[in-house]
């Protein structure tokens, strides 16, 4: 079985900071707007570097959003930033009308979402937003795994024209995809090929998702599994290809199993495939404060979740 | 520019246009839009430099965004009667199809639109972006944005009002058409608005009124002055008094046609009060 190596714990939010700077340096275009957050979101090397690029609009998300579509008029490319809580919910409306609908080209880039925020709560845990992002029409949603990946994306969406929505997090977490990786946006990445079991990841539960793998082929059940790094176009072909093979699927985000990763699969599946299903995922719930790993834990985001899932939808094909 | 009286011309065939869109469809916003035909005469016809050969991009020209985009029948009637798409398009208003939506967008691809609006109190904010990539791309052009003064009800305009001042966005002149009418009542019944002078200068803008904004030469004037107050470090806001339903007696001085139509006889004794310049489509 191929051994994914972690080549140390990094947070996703670095990655996507080095990405922003990177695209400072080679994409004129692009510009970066931020609500109060600029240490939090990784954005200081590209401030330092394009002062005039930089937009510090304060604790304002609302007119930060507005702002950001009225800068495509004119050909830049916003990437806007702030925690997922604020990116999403708190900003829903400005975000359907004057970038989706309005078809603007601006990079919503959420930091500290699901649970791994830890110790701050639930009022800044949002687990709705991939639902949220993923309801509007021409929107892209990206929720990427590890540091490598979420640098490969962010360089990646400026290439992209049209509205993304691009999700990461805040803690240190194992960095095992390659460092020269090409993100192609609606690709799935398939981690290991297998024969019983699919279990589709996303986000930091893509980490979780190999660990369950290499525990179950040591109990002899054989996991295929599939890091779906973009919800939205969703690979569809990678997904129905794999479980017409294993004839069952587990997925698995940090996210509510309402509006998340595992309803898009659900609804592939039953168009295409009708397969059993298990949904690692919060349970229609709010998150609370404690550490990353005991969130994960009580929440049931882990590979242990994953093992018993993929050992519950096993057992109903 | 043309002399007044063609100008005047031109702003009672826009009420015409206005009062036989929402006619045709029994729906639709006469009220704000007629009492903002003499700025949108103005915009268009004399103070902005724009270009009705439409590109999203807008470089090298002056934008205009509507914030308050129920009052799209006078933004389409200025847009078609200044070369942007056919007159005759007037005719597709709201209907199935047409690119003319109940409320703007960019989503039909109709040309001179750049911002969807209609969800209240997000045209300032979008304004602002645009402003700010004409500096960057050293193009010296304006920014022009209208808000109806109950829109300033909706909190995001604050943070864009806080902004723009503070980061000296003084490619912007944001005009507040102010009525005192929204759709339950007057906005001292519903929600007062205070001083409005005031606290756009508490938030550092330059304020100027135009006193009665459905006077032609005043509204032009006003615009004038606006733009030679830019460039000097601030964000310019003009306060412009209207009457809501101007040109149209039965119409005026109410909340009451703010998003009503006419019916067959009210639409012939509003057009015998607007007689027709241009030709109806």
């Amino acid at each position: 079985m191929k051994e994914y190596k972690n080549t140390g714990n990094k947070d996703t939010r670095s990655g996507f900071g080095d990405g922003l700077t990177e695209l400072g340096r080679s994409n004129p275009n692009v510009v970066a707007l931020c609500a109060d957050l600029v240490g939090s979101l990784k954005m200081q090397d590209f401030i330092d570097e394009n002062p005039e690029r930089f937009f510090q609009v304060g604790i304002a998300e609302a007119n930060m959003m507005g702002m950001a579509a009225g800068l495509t008029i004119g050909g830049k490319i916003p990437f806007a930033g702030t925690f997922a809580n604020f990116a999403t919910g708190r900003v829903y409306d400005q975000i359907r009308q004057s970038i989706a609908y309005s078809g603007k080209n601006v990079k919503i880039c959420a930091s500290h979402s699901g649970v791994t925020l830890g110790e701050d709560g639930a009022t800044h845990q949002i687990l709705e937003d991939i639902g949220l992002m993923k309801m509007l029409p021409g929107m892209t949603v990206i929720n990427t795994c590890d540091f490598n990946q979420t640098k490969a994306a962010t360089i990646a969406i400026a290439e992209h024209d049209g509205p993304v929505y691009l999700r990461f997090g805040r803690p240190k977490v194992a960095n095992f995809t390659p460092e020269d990786q090409k993100f192609e946006i609606g690709k799935a990445v398939k981690l290991y090929d297998g024969t019983d079991v699919t279990i589709i990841a996303t986000g930091h539960l893509v980490w979780e998702a190999i660990q369950a793998a290499v525990e179950l082929n040591e109990k002899g059940i054989s996991a295929e599994v599939i890091n779906i790094h973009t919800i939205k176009p969703l690979d569809e072909e990678a997904i129905i290809e794999s479980v017409k093979k294993t004839g069952c699927v587990v997925t698995a985000e940090e996210h509510n199993f309402l509006g998340g990763l595992g309803e898009s699969v659900a609804r592939t599946l039953a168009l295409n495939n009708p397969a059993p299903q298990e949904f690692v995922a919060t349970q229609d719930t709010f998150g609370e404060s404690g550490t990353p790993e005991q969130l994960m834990d009580k929440y049931g985001l882990n590979a242990a979740a994953i093992v018993k899932a993929a050992k519950k939808v096993l057992n109903r094909k | 520019m043309p002399d007044i009286k063609e100008l005047q011309d031109f702003a009672t065939q826009v009420r015409r246009d206005i009062l036989r869109q929402v006619h045709k469809v029994n729906s639709g916003h006469p009220g704000g839009s007629l009492g903002c035909t003499e700025f949108f005469t103005a915009l268009y016809k004399v103070v902005m430099d724009h270009n009705t050969d439409f590109d999203m991009d807008g470089k090298d020209e002056d934008l205009f965004f509507l914030s308050n985009g129920h009052i799209s029948p006078v933004f389409y009637s200025v847009l078609a009667r200044t070369g942007y798409f056919p007159v005759e398009e007037l005719n597709t208003f709201r209907l199935i199809d047409s690119r003319l939506q109940g409320h703007p967008t960019t989503h039909e691809g109709l040309p001179g639109v750049r911002i969807a609006s209609g969800s209240l109190g997000q045209g300032m904010s979008v304004a602002i972006g645009a402003a700010q990539t004409k500096k960057l791309n050293k193009d010296k052009h304006l920014v022009f944005s209208l808000h109806g003064d109950g829109e300033l009800q909706e909190g995001q305009n604050w943070e864009a009002i806080m902004y723009a001042a503070g980061n000296k966005v003084d490619n912007l002149i944001s005009t507040i058409d102010l009525n005192g009418q929204q759709i339950d009542g007057s906005t001292e019944t519903v929600l007062p608005l205070g001083n409005l002078r005031a606290k756009f200068e508490a938030f550092g803008w330059d304020v100027m009124e135009i006193e009665n904004g459905n006077d032609l030469q005043q509204v032009i004037d006003g615009l004038n002055e606006a733009k030679s107050r830019t460039g000097k470090g601030k964000p310019v806001c003009i306060i412009m008094n209207t009457v809501m339903g101007h040109g149209v007696d039965f119409m005026m001085h109410t909340h009451a046609w703010h998003g009503k139509a006419p019916n067959d006889e009210q639409l012939e004794n509003a057009l015998s009060q607007n007689s027709e310049t241009l030709g109806d489509y």
